[in-house]
């Protein structure tokens, strides 16, 4: 269980200090997660937002009204005298426990909002977002490790790391080890590829798990990663793993609460839990999520194939938007994988002929997957306090990412925020798309970003239309974060 | 590379680093404020003895004025804790440095706990300013109150220089 405690007293120099150890000590021999606010004479080290908004339960021992209240909304509370934590620990904490399975001794009379509407708007959307943030936090490193070994398998090892040696992801894996030679960039590149791509499938995985695990704890983590995977399998891309996150959550949560015999009690959050909500979720993500998204992608590719007979600028800039609206989901795989589908076609019918519309638009897209991190990595350089410090530092891997056209390095920002970054990267890889159409750039490659400069047709224009769309990106990501948003996320 | 959530802000209690710009040598007791002679007194004495060992260090400067502070917070509520500890404290303008004396009582001072009488009682006294990090080597002592074998070893030393080690070695060591 996750606790979140305040403790102050009079003199804020002795007892504030004593509760808070106290505290620690009963509460991690007693198996559970604590952070203790010492609100002291000597400053208050504040427990971090996030920690707060997955807390099951908060302790105020307190002789002074706890500073900062209202960052407790929400959480059923306990109170007590500061000498309780001090000299009874175990029995606040036991007391606390309780409190939080039932909802709360003091938050009785303010619900959870997640329970119900509650009066408290504010609250109940902040608590979603937090939730949000913890998921996207833990998905970062992924994102950022695992694109950073892809695009080092590219550069490493050039354009045909991804399918050399005939390897591919299902089943010939093996065939790594087979061809190994100690000389050969491509034998290294195609390491770094495919262990790149390990961490990277757990990219969606990661941020449904983490938004569960931020709701429901422990519990939580199965149904969560289990509809992420789901999310990932059915095409829904990084929103269908948000909706898997959320959905696991609160299930967990929900059936957590469900009284069952003594008996059953200690089974709850090891295997009732975990079996009840994972059969849900995956359920519902097969089905309500699965069926829509891939309904959507197909009715996307048969848009876009009938687009590109049409005006070239007009497809290109259409398909640089869906590159940018779901960074990996169905909307961006509709446009990319019919893109591929039309250079793999043409490939095979003949020769490479740049004035192909499919090569044109292969270029379109991928200079419309490249602006988008970016886009937003320029923008955590520019506009430093509207990032978080984890996005700051994902902003840094970002450009990496985007140079290689891993568009996935922008969907820490776009999931932490959907409905100001998803605008942003929409505009700039529209704009990157029509651009890039316009000046007739074209790409054999299907795959590779910047490290596949070289094959492109009017190369030059080609890097001037995704400098311009990633400009557009950082310019209005900087006007919607200013909108009804408050700065200074977490300015460590 | 990338931050992690839940990444904990605070450092650990006992880190060095909770003691930024804390001079060296400056040490919260010595020998000399260590007494074993609180023998059949009440509370309000035992703090005037102890008081008064600050006052002969002179780390208080006023001794009527801190004994004020002291027993207004003392009688506030008291300070006895579980398992024979006693930690009268106050702030006050009458403090130089923070400075903790330290009564070892075998027949023990009623300090209003629940449990019987303390057998170790620690005056501390805060300067009354706002030096964060002189007052966090107090909260360093105070978070090491809570552990039971600290406590017995101060009950337990063998001589005063023992007692001023152990209490200025708890807020300093890594």
């Amino acid at each position: 269980m996750r606790i979140v405690a305040v403790t102050s007293c009079i003199t804020g120099i002795a007892h504030t200090y004593m509760a808070a150890e106290a505290l620690e000590q009963a509460a991690k021999a007693a198996g559970h997660d604590i952070r203790v606010e010492t609100q002291g004479a000597s400053g208050a080290e504040k427990v971090d937002d996030r920690f707060i908004a997955s807390a099951d339960v908060a302790i105020f021992a307190h002789e002074l009204p706890v500073s900062g209240k209202e960052r407790f909304d929400g959480i059923p509370q306990v109170e007590a005298p500061v000498n309780d934590a001090v000299n009874h620990p175990e029995a606040l904490i036991a007391r606390a426990v309780s409190a939080a399975q039932s909802g709360g001794e003091t938050s009785s009379t303010r619900p959870r909002p997640v329970t119900q509407t509650a009066p408290e708007h504010v609250s109940s959307g902040r608590l979603i977002m937090n939730r949000l943030l913890a998921g996207v936090s833990y998905m970062i490193p992924f994102v950022a490790a695992g694109g950073i070994l892809i695009a080092l398998g590219f550069i490493v090892g050039g354009i045909h790391v991804s399918n050399a040696y005939g390897i591919d992801s299902t089943t010939k894996i093996p065939l790594l080890w087979e061809n190994f030679q100690l000389g050969d960039n491509v034998w290294w590149g195609a390491l770094l590829f495919w262990v790149g791509k390990a961490s990277f499938s757990f990219l969606v995985p990661a941020l449904a798990g983490y938004i569960a695990f931020a709701i429901a704890d422990r519990p939580g983590l199965v149904p969560g990663f289990s509809g992420g995977l789901i999310a990932t399998q059915v095409g829904a891309g990084f929103l269908g793993g948000i909706v898997a996150g959320f959905l696991a959550g609160y299930l967990a949560m929900w059936i957590m609460k469900v009284p069952l015999g003594k008996a059953l009690q200690s089974l709850k959050p090891v295997v009732i839990v975990p079996l009840f909500a994972t059969v849900v979720t995956g359920a519902l993500m097969y089905t309500v999520i699965g069926v829509p998204a891939a309904w959507l992608m197909t009715a996307l590719s048969h848009g876009v194939e009938a687009m590109a007979s049409g005006t070239l600028v007009i497809a290109g800039l259409v398909m640089g938007a869906m590159m940018g609206f779901d960074l990996g989901g169905p909307v961006n795989k509709a446009a990319s994988l019919t893109a591929v589908a039309g250079i793999t076609t043409a490939l095979a019918a003949a020769t490479y002929n740049p004035d192909n519309v499919w090569f044109i638009l292969m270029a379109a897209c991928m200079g419309a997957g490249m602006s988008p991190p970016i886009g937003m990595a320029l923008a955590t350089v520019l506009d430093k306090r509207h990032y978080t410090k984890a996005e700051r530092d994902n902003g840094k891997a970002a450009w990496l990412l985007g140079a290689s056209y891993i568009t996935e390095g922008a969907i820490p920002f776009a999931a932490a925020d959907p409905l100001r970054i998803i605008p942003a990267t929409v505009a700039g890889s529209a704009l990157t798309g029509l651009l890039a159409s316009l000046f007739r750039c074209a790409s054999p490659a299907p795959h590779g970003g910047i490290w596949v400069v070289g094959v492109i047709g009017n190369p030059l224009l080609w890097v001037l239309a995704i400098v311009a769309g990633s400009a557009l990106t950082c310019a209005v990501a900087m006007v919607t974060k200013r909108i009804g948003h408050p700065a200074d996320l977490d300015v460590a | 590379m990338a931050n992690i959530a839940y990444s904990r802000k605070e450092p650990h209690p006992d880190s060095p680093k909770h003691l930024p710009g804390i001079p060296s040598g400056n040490v919260l007791t010595l020998p000399t404020m260590v007494t074993r002679s609180l023998i059949d007194i009440d509370k309000h004495a035992a703090i005037r003895a102890l008081a008064q060992l600050m006052l002969d260090v002179g780390r208080v400067t006023d001794l009527p004025k801190f004994l004020t502070d002291a027993v207004a917070r003392e009688d506030l509520l008291a300070t006895g804790l579980p398992g024979g500890i006693a930690i009268p404290h106050c702030r006050s303008g009458a403090v130089i440095t923070p400075s903790v004396a330290v009564g070892i009582s075998e027949a023990g001072v009623d300090f209003g706990a629940e449990d019987g009488p303390a057998h170790l009682i620690l005056l501390i006294a805060a300067p009354d300013g706002q030096d964060e990090a002189h007052l966090r080597i107090l909260a360093n002592l105070s978070r090491r109150l809570v552990h039971r074998e600290f406590v017995e070893q101060l009950v337990s030393a063998e001589s005063n220089d023992q007692v001023a080690q152990l209490i200025n070695g708890a807020v300093t060591r890594s």
